[in-house]
């Protein structure tokens, strides 16, 4: 089946303000650049964003956010944008912190069909406001839900026509697990390349998950702190 | 004399076995790397999808795809593995990972840590932090002694928001090296130089000192 479009304008038609997105990445690795690019250029707000990250100031996410198209994070570290900072402590951005482990789960769970779970994380914090808490084995949990959405954009290092996936290195973190939570699910991909090039066993994620994949052009694949020897 | 960060990095890497998978936190945890005696095989795991995290790359062979989860370009080691962030928390989850080192705001004496969120101030978020300290099998918190105004980070009760609860085992400080018991901090050892007094008085909540405290060998 060919699922390639032309670009990201294509690939996010039907995206509506109020709708919900995931977005991959971990800090600035692995995110879906055009798309993004596409997202701010649209003008779409009041956006629910599910991502582990909030971009950094003028850069991924940290663009949607300057330009006020988001109405809610549902996050686990948002630590280098001052921006994210200011309009969560002024209240004008809702924001949900997940551990990270939990929002991970919650994504995976949400493209495998199940509705909740119990995890030990945040027992006893904050985190478990509101929540169910059931002892397992001598250990408390809460009760976690699951995550979908509208939307989820998944970058990967190579795709093929069918949108089997490839990624490269730690650029996975949470696109394999997004890739499989969104009602369409769109992939933007470094290299794209016709159904069979790809060798099956070292695909990531399976063309079933991916909706919609297209060739990204541009990337700055910036990097948040370049360290050497 | 306190023990710079390097120091208090130097004494953590005396816990660590050959053939652990050890997860480091972002700050002083992370110096425990440098200080891994030689011939023992550590594997250090990084909660964004690395399994075996090798030294920084060599100048401007830094890979934008290739990163720690403090966000810093990193390389891989021999026989390292990379994987999705749900794999990357059922390692932790499921109680793979031999020892956790992470930094703290406040830790009290029933082990309870404090280490994400200063109310109306920093807003960072937890990231790892909770499914971490809620699973590791062995955690050791890395910190000062005290804030920047001289206050006790080790307290009777924490102040701030929790991370978790009754989780941390061991506290090494730039003054001592402390076991979470049932009734309080339990003295291990000291820093070189470093008297009783001074570590009664830097700790709020309730310290045991327990016969002859020896200095810590670094």
């Amino acid at each position: 089946m060919n699922k390639v479009v032309k670009n990201a304008e294509e690939a996010i038609k039907g995206i509506k303000s109020g709708m919900t997105l995931m977005l991959g990445g971990f800090g600035l690795c692995g995110i879906p650049e055009n798309s993004l690019k596409a997202l701010a250029e649209s003008g779409i707000n009041d956006l629910i964003c599910i991502s582990n990250n909030a971009g950094i100031d003028n850069f991924g996410l940290g663009v949607l956010l300057r330009d006020h198209q988001l109405k809610k994070m549902i996050a686990s570290y948002v630590g280098e944008n001052k921006e994210f900072e200011r309009q969560f402590l002024s209240g004008e951005l809702e924001v949900e912190l997940n551990p990270q482990g939990t929002l991970a789960e919650r994504i995976r769970a949400g493209g495998a069909g199940i509705p909740a779970f119990f995890v030990p994380a945040g027992y006893g914090t904050e985190v478990a406001e509101d929540k169910e808490v059931r002892e397992f084995n001598g250990k408390m949990h809460l009760l976690e839900t699951a995550l979908t959405a509208d939307f989820a954009f998944v970058k990967a290092k190579y795709g093929d026509y069918s949108g089997n996936l490839i990624y490269s290195n730690t650029a996975n973190n949470f696109n394999n697990m997004m890739a499989t939570a969104g009602k369409i699910t769109v992939a933007e991909v470094e290299e794209l390349v016709p159904a069979g090039e790809l060798d099956p066993n070292q695909i990531h994620t399976p063309g079933i998950f991916v909706q919609r994949i297209f060739k990204g052009t541009n990337y700055e694949k910036r990097i948040e702190f370049e360290t050497t020897l | 004399m306190a023990l710079d960060k390097n120091g208090i990095a130097k004494r953590i890497a005396q816990e660590l076995k050959d053939g652990y998978y050890v997860n480091l936190g972002i700050g002083i945890p992370t110096l425990v790397a440098n200080y891994i005696p030689e011939g023992m095989e550590v594997t250090l795991q990084s909660e964004n999808g690395l399994l075996g995290i090798g030294p920084f790359p060599e100048k401007g062979k830094a890979d934008p795809d290739l990163i720690n989860a403090g966000k810093q370009t990193v390389t891989a080691m021999k026989g390292a593995s990379f994987f999705d962030s749900a794999t990357s928390f059922a390692m932790i989850r499921g109680g793979h990972i031999d020892l956790t080192v992470l930094g703290a705001f406040e830790v009290s004496e029933n082990g309870d840590i404090a280490s994400w969120k200063i109310p109306g101030k920093l807003v960072k978020g937890m990231g790892g932090a909770m499914d971490l300290v809620a699973s590791a099998k062995n955690i050791i918190v890395a910190t000062t002694h005290t804030n920047r105004n001289g206050e006790s980070k080790l307290l009777k009760k924490c102040t701030l928001p929790l991370t978790g609860v009754a989780c941390v085992k061991r506290i090494v400080t730039d003054l001592a090296v402390m076991d979470v018991t049932e009734t309080g901090f339990k003295l291990i050892e000291r820093a070189p130089g470093v008297s009783i007094e001074d570590i009664k008085n830097a700790t709020e909540g309730n310290l045991i000192v327990e016969g002859k405290i020896p200095e810590m060998k670094l």
